[in-house]
């Protein structure tokens, strides 16, 4: 692929459906190196089934997926954790692992991938809690002692753990306080430049959107419309400029290019 | 495999080569190579050329050693084109060792046994308050919706009674069936010995009504109706559901807690009828085919075994058991906190102890049996 030889993610001709309705007919999306993607839309419209096919842990009902050239489906077994290992994920609720410790969180994909001391594994958790900004008294708490905020962070910090190039987060800032989302946004942007990161992420929150992406996917009509922050902005598509200048847009818009 | 570092240099000037894989994969042996590093101190300069892409996980165990070996005083500068993390990591807080993660030191010897003792006592106390509250709370909703009818929650009731009672029906009947049968047939090689094989009616009657009918139903019940009521409950617990109802002003006792006790207090005589009905059928099926006694001698001979008091002594055990079984899935259920393995745990605990406390309960009940002689 020469003409876009740095795409992380290439998505064709996506379908997906349920029953009789389809959600996505013929959705194609492109994630390059080294940017910060969004994906917003209505409600209903298939953000997260998206993500989850992206992910591999849906099968498409047509269409291709690639991550890094390769194709999750037609991939064997081995070859496709291996491509799983190389990306992080976040889920809308952190989806930790409510038995388990924060530091025991951060570390169960290391101790099922690597043989690691015990004294490398803590060297490694203090790491990733230092990187999102967790104090280290957090090890040692379990997921339902953490604040909404906090569970946040715990859950990048185990999406980093394996030291993915690529980032998946869903809904990364949804229900936390405006301070709180703008310190994730600030996290987000540091470890993207400083760690060489691709992310993608689904969301809501249009301060994220114009504080940290780079380009905007929306999806409107079972496709996918990508473009730059500024494109997407000026796209006549009346569900899209409804959604960038309704009356909770212009705040946002306001408050970063204003 | 090269090691992934070398050091070489004397006295204060140092020279640290890194080469080879330093990505997070080849972490193990380059924990150990960084551990083999003496204490140095003087200026140390740190190659970077040879290393693979570096990973961050190495590079922050790098800077952790250097550190600690160069504790005292030791000039590191990185050359050879460092990854871009390393001035990230640089910036945290400098890489000390982690506390340690579990394992509060607890006192040893007598006084750990002492204190372990303690607080085992603390806890079961407030473990048996805890539960006095629950029983109370319930009587009092239970007391309030006698007066109340919408206390009832009626339409909950009967899905309750359809849940834990109808369809419960085919496995009541068929376990009932078959220890009754199972009974009648060890009994009848037994009393055959003395020419006596007519008792065996005697002893499936008594044995079924008094004790095995509702001992058998309520265990079943408490299997399958205890578990989930706990693990409901529990999930809704879970969910923040209670406190949402708490919040809108609903007494969750009152939603979810009693029309699951009331519809096991009415489900569980209902089933231990079936279940006396069945192991009576069970047991003249056996008399009829294995020992040549026919139906109406067998009901005959029933009728004579049969005191006024025999059904009944068993029948008045069935709504005790269902408020044992009920109370402990619904505690249990609402003990839920934080944890899916808690919900695991307490679904457990739930039918484990309602089966503990329904044999007791029948241990008492045939002491005052006896005692009254009923």
């Amino acid at each position: 692929m020469p003409q876009d030889a740095q795409a992380v993610i290439r998505v064709r001709g996506l379908v997906t459906r349920f029953g009789a309705q389809t959600v996505h007919d013929g959705l194609d999306l492109v994630v390059r190196e080294h940017e910060i993607f969004g994906i917003v839309g209505g409600s209903g419209t298939g953000k997260s089934v998206l993500l989850r096919t992206i992910l591999g842990l849906r099968q498409p009902d047509g269409g291709t997926v690639e991550i890094f050239g390769r194709d999750m489906q037609s991939l064997s077994r081995s070859g496709r954790e291996t491509l799983v290992r190389s990306y992080g994920v976040t889920f809308q609720n952190g989806a930790l692992i409510s038995s388990l410790t924060v530091a025991q969180n951060i570390q169960l994909p290391l101790r099922e991938n690597f043989a690691l001391s015990e004294h490398t594994l803590d060297l490694l958790t203090g790491l990733n809690l230092a990187l999102v900004g967790l104090p280290p008294d957090a090890a040692a708490k379990f997921p339902a002692q953490l604040s909404g905020g906090m569970v946040k962070r715990a859950a990048l910090a185990r999406a980093l753990s394996l030291e993915p190039r690529l980032l998946f987060l869903d809904e990364p800032t949804s229900g936390l306080d405006p301070i709180s989302a703008a310190a994730f946004d600030q996290l987000l942007l540091y470890l993207h430049t400083q760690l060489q990161l691709t992310v993608v992420m689904v969301t809501h929150d249009l301060d994220t959107l114009f504080r940290t992406c780079n380009r905007v996917g929306v999806l409107v009509d079972g496709r996918m419309v990508s473009d730059t922050l500024e494109g997407i902005l000026s796209n006549p598509h009346p569900w899209i400029h409804e959604y960038f200048h309704g009356a909770r847009a212009r705040g946002a818009e306001l408050e970063t290019h204003g | 495999m090269t090691a992934p570092l070398d050091l070489d240099g004397e006295r204060r000037s140092w020279r640290l080569r890194l080469h080879g894989d330093w990505s997070l994969a080849a972490m193990a042996q380059i924990e150990d190579s960084l551990a083999g590093l003496p204490e140095l101190h003087g200026a140390l300069s740190c190659d970077w050329s040879g290393a693979e892409s570096p990973g961050i996980g190495p590079t922050w165990a790098l800077l952790a050693r250097l550190a600690a070996i160069g504790a005292a005083d030791l000039n590191v500068t990185h050359v050879g084109g460092p990854p871009r993390h390393l001035e990230l990591l640089r910036k945290l807080a400098p890489p000390g060792e982690m506390s340690p993660i579990d394992g509060r030191d607890a006192p040893q010897g007598i006084e750990g046994i002492a204190d372990r003792l303690g607080h085992w006592s603390i806890a079961q106390g407030r473990a048996a308050r805890a539960a006095t509250g629950f029983f109370g709370r319930v009587v009092a909703v239970c007391g309030e919706a006698l007066t109340r009818l919408r206390a009832l929650r009626v339409p909950s009731l009967v899905r309750h009674l359809y849940e834990t009672g109808v369809t419960a029906i085919p496995i009541v009947a068929l376990i009932a069936f078959l220890i009754s049968v199972i009974v009648a047939y060890l009994g009848a090689q037994q009393l055959a010995r003395f020419g006596a094989d007519i008792f065996v009616v005697d002893l499936v009657t008594i044995s079924v009504l008094r004790e095995m009918g509702v001992l058998l139903t309520a265990i079943i019940v408490a299997g399958r109706s205890g578990s989930a009521f706990a693990a409901e409950i529990g999930v809704m617990q879970l969910n923040d559901e209670i406190d949402a109802l708490r919040a809108m002003g609903m007494n969750p006792i009152e939603l979810l807690v009693l029309p699951r006790i009331l519809a096991l207090v009415i489900a569980m005589p209902l089933l231990t009828i079936l279940a006396d009905a069945m192991g009576l059928a069970g047991g003249g099926l056996l008399a009829a085919l294995q020992l040549d006694i026919p139906w109406t001698e067998f009901f005959n001979r029933l009728h004579e075994a049969l005191s006024p008091t025999t059904f009944w002594s068993g029948m008045i055990k069935a709504p005790v058991f269902a408020v044992l079984i009920g109370m402990v899935g619904t505690y249990r259920g609402m003990q839920v906190r934080e944890s899916a393995r808690e919900l695991g745990r307490l679904t457990t605990v739930a039918v484990v102890q309602s089966i503990f406390l329904v044999i007791l309960a029948d241990a008492l009940f045939a002491v005052l049996y006896v005692k009254i002689d009923f």
